[in-house]
């Protein structure tokens, strides 16, 4: 998968010292959720870039829930779930993963760069992971740089400060528990 | 033709069926026709020129059209993928539907190019003549797919934008899609709103994308989305990706056999998962 810049109308470079990615992580609650909690509680350094929201199960997940996080102003967006074999639910994460594998290549092929979307297994008891999960996605996501182009496909849309859920209304609502005190 | 207008009149006469959904020649090419007298017969063709894929009346989305009766169906060999396609979503009863299938020359989509299947097999009825396998020549379609494929990902997201952004939402798309059978569309509910529904490009993005993922594993690739399209976004390319991709990694190709089950909404075990980490 290739890398690239971002198509028209970027505002700040790739890389811009100023730039700090915005992510939506979409977990379940039984596994991820419970690894980034630990993640927090054992004190572990990532960034604070991800906005999470807890679902029951990644079966849960809408592809829209993605497209919406890419509306609202996200800059790159998580999916992360039970690893195959331990879903709560018995199967959602199988089904989960056949979704997501026709959304990340339809994704890529509507001009989405790849880096932008991370998908993962991450158990209750991989607080590590989870940190290494974050501080991947961020990283990735900082060098493709801002989502200027998604933002730019409305012509009245509101600059990236004011996507804030406060303004906008019904926003999705992010779970803060696990953002660091970084 | 003879055959289908007899067997049409046939089909009737006998009250087997109340309509005979089928051809007839039009103004400007074939045309849909719902027969229901026998007298009416004569106005069934089948030729070259019948390209809609009739099968999208079944649909149960479709009420008024269940109150006509029981149905007899003119289908093409891909058309008779989406009646599987209502048959294994339990949309439509096996035995409700009389389907007449018709051996076909090709319609002259691109489509039909890399089609080997001539005769339907899913069918109570078999006519017309029997037609040579075709040789088997090159889509522009999928041409155009591995040059997309070749591009940026900044020189495809400027490509589509350029396509969607000429969307006016009128969603005839989904209204002729056999497919497509919710009795809401989450592109019309408004609260909340999942998918902005004036035509503009971060709304018709969401919408396409919606529709498209929707026919994962499901498409029959009969075209009729990207025909009706008055402005003539080429919808097929998208769902032709998708059907690549769920082949690849699903081994689940369009089948006229109403028993296999639909890709999204199995799995497998060890379902391919290089994407995630």
């Amino acid at each position: 998968m290739s890398k690239s810049t971002q198509p028209s109308t970027p505002s700040s470079a790739p890389g811009d010292v100023a730039f700090e990615p915005r992510l939506t992580a979409f977990v379940c609650n039984w596994c991820t959720y419970t690894g980034a909690d630990l993640a927090g509680t054992s004190r572990l350094q990532m960034a604070a870039n991800v906005r999470i929201i807890r679902l029951p199960c990644t079966g849960r997940i809408d592809p829209l829930f993605v497209v919406k996080a890419f509306e609202r102003g996200a800059d790159g967006v998580i999916v992360s779930g039970c690893h195959p074999a331990d879903c709560h639910y018995t199967a959602g994460n199988y089904h989960a993963r056949r979704r997501f594998a026709v959304l990340q290549e339809l994704l890529t092929f509507l001009g989405v760069e790849p880096e932008r979307l991370t998908f993962s297994w991450v158990s209750a008891s991989e607080g590590a992971k989870w940190a290494d999960v974050v501080n991947g996605a961020t990283e990735r996501v900082r060098a493709v740089g801002p989502f200027a182009a998604y933002r730019a496909l409305v012509a009245d849309a509101l600059p990236a400060d004011e996507l804030q859920p406060a303004a906008r209304g019904g926003a999705p609502r992010a779970t803060t528990a696990t953002e660091e005190r970084a | 033709m003879k055959d289908l207008q007899d067997l049409a009149q046939r089909l009737l006469v006998d009250g087997t069926v109340a309509v005979v959904i089928g051809y007839e020649r039009g103004p400007r090419g074939a045309r849909p026709a719902f027969v229901q007298r026998p007298e009416d017969v004569e106005r069934l063709i089948f030729d070259a020129e019948c390209v809609q894929n009739l099968a999208t009346y079944l649909s149960p989305r479709r009420r008024h059209l269940l109150k006509l009766g029981r149905k007899a169906v003119v289908a093409k060999p891909c058309d008779v993928r989406a009646i599987a396609g209502l048959v294994r979503e339990k949309q439509v009863k096996r035995d409700e539907v009389v389907v007449i299938g018709v051996r076909c020359p090709g319609v002259g989509e691109d489509r039909c190019v890399t089609c080997t299947a001539r005769e339907p097999r899913l069918a109570d009825h078999l006519v017309g003549a029997a037609v040579a396998a075709p040789a088997a020549g090159e889509s522009q379609r999928d041409a155009k797919l591995r040059e997309l494929e070749a591009m940026t990902p900044a020189e495809r997201w400027n490509f589509w934008q350029a396509e969607l952004s000429r969307c006016v939402r009128c969603h005839a798309c989904r209204e002729i899609c056999p497919m497509c059978q919710c009795d809401r569309c989450v592109a019309s509910k408004t609260q909340p709103q999942w998918i902005e529904s004036s035509p503009h490009a971060r709304g018709n993005l969401s919408w396409q994308l919606t529709r498209v993922l929707h026919q994962a594993g499901r498409c029959v690739d009969c075209g009729e989305c990207e025909r009706a399209c008055p402005e003539g976004i080429p919808l097929g390319l998208l769902l032709r990706k998708v059907a690549e991709v769920v082949d690849r990694r699903f081994d689940f190709r369009p089948s006229d056999d109403p028993e296999l089950p639909t890709p999204i909404g199995a799995y497998r075990l060890d379902d391919p998962q290089e994407f995630i980490l």
